[in-house]
């Protein structure tokens, strides 16, 4: 079933930096989709886009339509803070709130108004625990999330956003900057939460697109030039671009 | 020759370093002297008396409470109207306004006021507090004066504090779906205070030395008693020490030197106190 349906997204910020050319693409619930490709492709501005993180830039002009569940997100009369909260992401680089770690994983619910501590706490562990991380942090809730490693932060913030129990999950390169291990657990996690969420992936490398893919989409400079399951595109592409770079003859 | 040469530009760093340091050496001379000069002559000044009493025979004897007492009355007026004030303007300043011509045309009146040399904010609280909002000379009147002068400090300072909190922060609050103002009240505001703070205590700090401003707003050369509204006058320290050093023959030098000790004391806490609060929050801090 499509959860999210992309149609002629155009967007440039304005100081001309990466864009997006006319891309229209709909995106699997329950499955991991993909967008890969060079830097500068137009991966992390569609990623802001389904969000509405955009917002918070110099957007010259932007023309088009994302509708997730039938509804057009783009609206400008759209409650974006309520979208946010359906629409959950995790950055390159983990910034854990200058929080504990049970506040960093509350964050989103108390901002939402939640105050019951019971609730509250019941979604520390069920988030924490789908993040694959609570076996490392429940002894020390109340420490620093700052305190912990590279990797621990990086799945902390991935409880973060489980925590608001979103529909959807962006991941813009998660795992750019820990370790094999690290990186492993959080793609292991990934492959638990694709049975209740729908997952976008900006990976950090073709091998990590690969591994994980259900549906991949390959951008290059703002076009979407080939979009397909994960594992007709890694084996097969018809596109002689996609080719070439999964291949790795460029980017 | 190589050898010589060699030995020649370590005596050039050596001379280099020994001069500048003499010359930090000789920056913090002025602010040393000052303290043991003003402790030396007026330390013997300093009894229970002097700070508890009132000035007696034309204040030649007796204490200055009332002076400490008004000061400490007008820092705190002056902290009512400009913390808040200051830090409201920051805030606008920091997270919402534009780079367009009104907050350009803010910021340049922020500069200026800046420059504004005290007396003038005298005259002006004269003109407006005084007479034309009738608050007559008083406590109410030099506070609002003092506050306006304090106001560019506290807002450029709260400023950049508020700008120095990393921008991922706010977007990853945004994406976990808090709003702008949520963002600000709960993450930005908590790791910019003890900038704020700081830049608080040294608006304060100056507000609570001037004379300039106070002289025709609400300082009184001599009152029988303490002030009980804000719209009576008050003495005030760095007026009382001016009145005493320049207005009032055959002073004694020691209650002139001991006057200045509490109002040196009374700023340098004031300063010692932002030190404390910055370092600790740079120990702290986790970014």
């Amino acid at each position: 079933m499509n959860k999210i349906s992309i149609q002629n997204l155009s967007l440039q910020y304005s100081d001309g930096t990466e864009s997006l050319r006319n891309v229209s693409m709909d995106i699997r619930q329950n499955a991991v989709t993909v967008l890969f490709g060079p830097a500068g492709g137009g991966k992390s501005t569609l990623l802001r886009c389904l969000n509405r993180l955009n917002d918070l830039t110099e957007v010259k002009s932007s023309s088009g339509q994302v509708l997730i569940d039938g509804k057009n997100i783009l609206d400008p009369k759209l409650d974006v803070v309520a979208l946010r909260r359906r629409v959950g992401m995790v950055f390159a680089r983990p910034v854990p709130l200058p929080l504990s770690i049970r506040d960093n994983v509350t964050y989103g619910l108390e901002m939402a108004g939640e105050k019951n501590r019971i609730k509250l706490d019941e979604a520390v562990e069920r988030s924490l625990k789908l993040a694959a991380i609570w076996d490392e942090v429940k002894d020390r809730l109340d420490d620093p999330a700052i305190a912990l490693s590279g990797g621990q932060q990086q799945r902390v913030c991935l409880a973060r956003v489980l925590a608001l129990q979103p529909e959807i999950i962006l991941l813009d390169e998660p795992t750019s900057g820990l370790d094999p291990i690290s990186t492993g657990k959080v793609e292991a996690a990934l492959q638990e939460l694709k049975k209740s969420y729908t997952i976008i992936l900006a990976p950090h490398s073709i091998q990590q697109a690969a591994r994980t893919a259900d549906y991949a989409a390959f951008f290059l400079q703002g076009d979407l030039i080939e979009y397909d399951e994960g594992k007709k595109i890694f084996t097969s592409p018809k596109e002689k671009r996609t080719e070439d770079y999964i291949m790795g003859r460029f980017g | 020759m190589l050898k010589l040469l060699a030995r020649n530009r370590h005596t050039v760093q050596r001379l280099g370093f020994t001069l500048l340091t003499l010359v930090a050496v000789v920056t913090v001379m002025p602010i040393v002297g000052t303290v043991i000069f003003i402790l030396f002559k007026g330390g013997s000044a300093i009894t229970p008396e002097f700070l508890t009493g009132f000035p007696r025979e034309g204040m030649r004897e007796g204490g200055i409470l009332p002076a400490i007492i008004g000061t400490l009355y007008l820092t705190i007026g002056t902290a009512i109207f400009s913390v808040p004030l200051g830090i409201a303007a920051a805030i606008y300043l920091a997270e919402y306004a534009s780079d367009n011509r009104l907050t350009r045309l803010i910021r340049i009146a922020i500069i200026n006021l800046a420059g504004i040399p005290s007396v003038v904010y005298g005259l002006f609280g004269l003109g407006l507090f005084v007479l034309f909002l009738q608050f007559g000379t008083s406590i109410l009147a030099a506070s609002l004066t003092l506050s306006i002068m304090t106001l560019p400090v506290i807002i450029s300072t709260a400023e950049e504090s508020l700008r120095s909190v990393p921008q991922s922060f706010r977007t990853v609050s945004i994406s976990l779906g808090a709003t702008k103002w949520q963002t600000i009240r709960k993450i930005i505001l908590k790791e910019a205070l003890p900038g704020i703070l700081t830049g608080v205590i040294l608006g304060l700090e100056r507000a609570a030395g001037e004379t300039a401003p106070i002289l025709f707003t609400g300082a009184a050369f001599f009152l029988p008693q303490l002030p009980n509204s804000p719209f009576d006058a008050t003495m005030a320290v760095p007026y009382h020490l001016f009145v005493i050093s320049t207005q009032v023959p055959e002073m004694p030098i020691q209650i002139q030197y001991g006057t200045a000790l509490v109002l040196l004391v009374f700023v340098l806490t004031m300063n010692v106190i932002a030190t404390v609060i910055r370092s600790r929050a740079r120990a702290k801090r986790q970014w």
